[in-house]
């Protein structure tokens, strides 16, 4: 049964040095604040999961979090590179980053084969590409019409992570939107935190919302404006001038760092990196 | 816009419009962000508003007022008839095989339409570490043809590709059209013009040439021997309802974009 416990605890009861962890959300619901936690806490060694690891997963990589990347999509949406992560493939900085990447088409499957606990999910792709042979797949036949499929393990972390709309007391999730993988990522994970906009005395149902009930999460932390710069629908945009802002902050090592001190490892919590985020902004005006 | 405005425009344009044109309305698209997504919204704002335009974020039918920079913009899931999951996308609308056109941008392209999206340079120690596969194996091999939107230098038109990321047209021995799948690439829109696949020998072959272009101009800029076709087609520059519906595609809330 979820229990609800502050984002800081949550981060050091669920996370351990070495993990496979999967912070999920495709575009919206990205859970920034968790990964700003397990920066602060400076976990080592872990292998990040996610289809699109944009601006989060480029900062734990540059702040050194992480040993192995498995991905689909390693890019800033509609901006260009990845600036962190490029350096860790390329020059290896700050840390040598393994790399497992698939389609997105082959991690969906391999979600949805954790969910399901399936050993393997098949996908209808990789046939005569590259990829095939730089990746964790297996080419099965298909026993009724002897079709080439590929099959892609389950992905099944120790820990997934997702940020929704809101909970109820009982740790009751409800998530609505693009809803990506996360309802996939937090039945396949061994244990799960789900950060949240606010919790409620009462989830009203909303139709085409995912609901994920309280006992197949193991955590619930409140984290209002824990998804930005990506978005909670119905709550706030997604701060797009931030994407693009990003790029520069990024860009070089030194810059990347001093912003991260700044930023994340120098406030205590999400409510002090917002604040500081604000003033710099009202200030920039 | 007058005349002398309209005759005032960027090659991003031209290629945006020139990709816009070959979307038939009621086409159901499979769009990536970037220049894809800027060409087929200037279809749906012109000559075809019944064009579905699905978003690999779960998006079906988006109708976005502005511009979307990422492919999980908000506007898309508020505009969209339908809101679906990630595997759902890919495994029963994607690979289910109910999409008519693939729309996508790669670095680099081959002779016969093969994408690099995944590293230049060796795949272990790359020289750019680029971002990947995402959507576009299964969409170049699922949607029934598949355009490509890419600028054209000897860089991204390459003989060797550094890595096969997406297969460009499907072999016999991996036909996904036998299993109902789609042909693969049927068309590359670059700055400089319209590429096809050649009937028989399936070589992209240049068919149009876009204003103020020679073919030496495209030979120079590309890093095989190119094909012309014989009878190449000349492109009329955009026309001014073109221009004006393209540059009325404003981003959502930021100033510029780069696509």
């Amino acid at each position: 049964m979820a229990e609800i416990v502050p984002l800081t605890d949550a981060v050091r009861d669920l996370v351990r040095d070495g993990d496979v962890v999967a912070l999920e959300g495709f575009t919206h619901l990205i859970p920034h604040a968790v990964g700003h936690e397990l920066i602060r806490q400076q976990r080592r060694d872990l292998t990040l999961v996610r289809m699109t690891p944009d601006i989060v997963y480029d900062q734990l990589i540059g702040m050194g979090c992480a040993r192995k990347l498995v991905f689909s999509w390693g890019g800033n949406p509609g901006v260009g590179s990845l600036h962190r992560l490029r350096d860790a493939v390329e020059h290896d900085w700050p840390a040598p980053l393994e790399l497992e990447e698939h389609s997105h088409a082959g991690m969906a499957a391999g979600y949805a084969a954790g969910a399901s606990n399936f050993p393997f999910g098949i996908v209808r792709g990789y046939e005569g590409t590259d990829l095939s042979t730089r990746t964790n797949i297996a080419w099965i036949t298909c026993p009724f019409t002897g079709e080439r499929l590929a099959a892609v393990p389950a992905i099944r972390p120790d820990v997934g992570i997702i940020h929704a709309q809101r909970a109820d007391a009982a740790g009751n999730v409800q998530l609505w939107g693009i809803s990506g993988v996360q309802k996939e990522v937090v039945l396949g994970s061994r244990r799960s935190l789900v950060t949240v906009e606010e919790i409620v005395p009462e989830l009203e149902p909303r139709p085409d919302a995912v609901l994920l009930p309280a006992w197949t999460v193991t955590a619930v932390s409140v984290a209002a404006g824990g998804a930005h710069p990506s978005y909670a629908h119905g709550y706030y945009d997604r701060d797009n001038a931030f994407y693009v802002r990003w790029d520069e902050i990024s860009r070089d090592r030194d810059g990347f760092l001093e912003w991260m001190q700044r930023h994340v490892l120098e406030t205590a919590d999400l409510g002090e990196y917002q604040r500081l985020l604000q003033a710099r902004e009202a200030s920039t005006v | 816009m007058t005349e002398a405005e309209a005759a005032s425009y960027t090659a991003d344009e031209m290629m945006a419009v020139a990709a816009a044109r070959r979307l038939e309305d009621g086409a159901v698209c499979f769009v990536g962000i970037g220049l894809p997504s800027r060409a087929a919204n200037l279809a749906r704002a012109t000559h075809a508003p019944n064009c579905v335009l699905i978003y690999e974020s779960g998006a079906i039918g988006a109708k976005p007022r502005h511009l979307p920079l990422s492919i999980g913009d908000g506007e898309l899931a508020e505009t969209a008839d339908a809101v679906v999951s990630v595997p759902e996308i890919f495994s029963y609308w994607l690979q289910g095989g109910r999409i008519d056109v693939g729309f996508l941008g790669a670095a680099q392209i081959d002779r016969h339409g093969n994408l690099n999206s995944t590293v230049i340079g060796e795949y272990e120690r790359p020289k750019v570490r680029l971002p990947g596969a995402g959507g576009a194996p299964e969409i170049a091999a699922w949607c029934r043809e598949t355009f490509v939107m890419l600028r054209q230098t000897p860089r991204t038109f390459v003989e060797r590709l550094d890595f096969l990321t997406t297969v460009g047209q499907p072999s016999d021995s991996n036909a996904p059209s036998a299993r109902g799948g789609g042909v693969g690439v049927t068309c590359v829109v670059t700055d400089l013009g319209v590429f096809e696949p050649d009937p028989e020998t399936r070589e992209l072959t240049m068919t149009e040439l876009f204003p103020d272009v020679t073919a030496d101009d495209a030979r120079e800029a590309a890093g095989w021997n190119l094909r012309i076709a014989a009878a190449i087609q000349l492109v009329q520059p955009p026309a001014i309802d073109e221009l004006e519906a393209l540059r009325a595609l404003k981003p959502a809330n930021q100033q510029t974009v780069s696509s």
